[in-house]
């Protein structure tokens, strides 16, 4: 995986939340077009790794390189990055006051200064690509949990990001809904995006994961292919977990 | 006379009724126009102020808190008397409209302020997090995110403190302001016959009832299906 220069290059990330060390100097990267996952128990630090990455969490210290910028360094242009760096949340986060078109659409007028049609134009093509044509005009509301989140990836989507990022993004879906979900994640891999997935759903990282990485106690304690961490582990912590969800798909 | 009579005689005697009728309307006119403005001018200043203290900048709050909390403290009718009686002595001279407009204005603000405030707490950091990680400023996101989703969980009790700093204006009648309850007790003086009071108070119910009734409206026509 390293053989391409990184988009994404974390070095020697560390938060902590008062007197919680939740990150405990992460060293990651992540190439072009491909998709990490990342496994760990709860309150291993994952989602907050996730989030320290756009910045909606302040890292205490460390590095973080994106596309050749500092995203740490004072003076950047943090809106900017973000717009790059889709994210994808558990609970959706739609507002409920637009329709799914305004959901997508506000980013695109506000933060791209498209024109009104332009940006309605762009977001219908952005719902067409995760199958809601049909939702423009649906309110959250109206939508199920599995609709909601595809239309929340989108909402991401649309901006042309060169990276997404998904926290958990089924964990909060009926296990009927999550199907919807994957599938759209899987033909963005397929389209190329560059992914960083932290989840619970071993079969997806099996199929469609470059590398899984596994956080405990906000430390990488092993990454590899899926094939290596899931069937051979080289850590008992790793094989705890494995062995531990894979019960409970 | 019967006692049923004398009760008609001094409360819905007509006669007087008809002679204070347009100085009624009159005060039920500058009442509108003075609520109008208040409430105008107090929801702009409560929500500039929750505008600002979202920014959380600490001594700002700090001070804003403690302004807010003075103006919730102390009487209406203090601070008119205050701004009527006591700024004249620092240069400052207003007339009495102008003293309850500014007196009541400033109260509503910081009753306004707690409850933008309450509403801008109440959205969930989802939202805030959502609208910032696709680009969108801190003011951009309070903007088109957070607050028209703070502004419909705020319309009750907005709507209920605007009716009630309304009636405030009644307080207007200690530094001669003509609206509808100094010209209801003119007249009750002038007349020596209560039913001025009366009209008065129709004047209220008129004024009122179709406020409380648009209050509802805006309520249902602003909620959203959740």
């Amino acid at each position: 995986m390293s053989r391409r220069p990184p988009i994404l290059d974390v070095a020697g990330l560390h938060k902590h939340f008062g007197p919680l060390h939740v990150l405990r100097g992460i060293d990651l990267r992540v190439a072009p077009q491909e998709l990490v996952f990342i496994i760990g128990p709860s309150g291993s630090g994952k989602s907050t790794l996730l989030r320290c990455l756009n910045r909606l969490e302040e890292p205490s210290a460390g590095a973080i390189v994106f596309d050749g910028v500092d995203v740490l360094a004072p003076d950047v242009d943090i809106n900017a990055i973000r717009r790059q760096m889709g994210m994808v949340f558990q609970s959706f986060n739609l507002y409920p006051h637009m329709t799914a078109l305004g959901n997508v659409a506000l980013a695109l007028r506000k933060v791209l200064g498209r024109g009104r049609a332009d940006a309605e134009a762009l977001a219908r093509a952005a719902l067409a690509r995760v199958g809601l044509s049909d939702k423009a005009g649906a309110y959250p509301s109206e939508l199920s949990g599995g609709q909601q989140q595809r239309v929340a990836i989108a909402r991401a989507l649309a901006l042309e990001p060169k990276i997404m990022l998904f926290d958990e993004p089924t964990s909060a879906l009926d296990p009927e809904l999550v199907g919807s979900v994957l599938a759209v994640m899987r033909a963005m891999r397929e389209s190329g995006m560059t992914m960083v997935v932290v989840s619970h759903e071993l079969q997806f990282a099996r199929a469609a994961a470059d590398r899984v990485v596994f956080i405990d106690h906000g430390e990488i304690v092993e990454e590899g292919p899926p094939a290596r961490v899931f069937g051979d582990p080289a850590h008992a912590r790793t094989r705890e977990f494995v062995a531990r969800i894979a019960g409970h798909p | 006379m019967t006692d049923f009579q004398r009760l008609v005689f001094s409360f819905f005697n007509l006669e007087v009724m008809r002679r204070y009728l347009p100085a009624i309307l009159d005060g039920f006119v500058l009442t509108i126009w003075l609520a109008v403005a208040v409430i105008a001018t107090g929801l702009a200043l409560g929500l500039a102020l929750a505008t600002l203290r979202s920014a959380q900048v600490r001594p700002l709050t700090w001070a804003l808190v403690l302004v807010v909390d003075l103006l919730r403290a102390v009487p209406p009718l203090v601070i008119i008397v205050l701004f009527y009686f006591a700024l004249p002595h620092v240069g400052i001279r207003m007339s009495g409209v102008a003293a309850t407009w500014a007196s009541l204005s400033l109260v509503l603000a910081a009753y306004a302020e707690e409850i933008f405030w309450a509403g801008i707490l109440a959205v969930p950091r989802g939202q805030w997090e959502a609208a910032r990680s696709t680009g969108l400023s801190f003011g951009q996101a309070l903007a088109f995110v957070v607050l028209p989703h703070a502004l419909r969980l705020t319309i009750p009790p907005l709507t209920n403190r605007a009716i009630a700093i309304t009636k405030g204006t009644a307080l207007g009648s200690v530094v001669g302001v003509p609206e509808i309850l100094t010209q209801a007790i003119t007249g009750q003086s002038f007349s020596g016959n209560a039913s001025p009071l009366t009209l008065g108070a129709a004047a209220y119910l008129v004024l009122f009832v179709p406020f409380v009734a648009v209050g509802r409206w805006v309520e249902t026509r602003f909620a959203w299906k959740r």
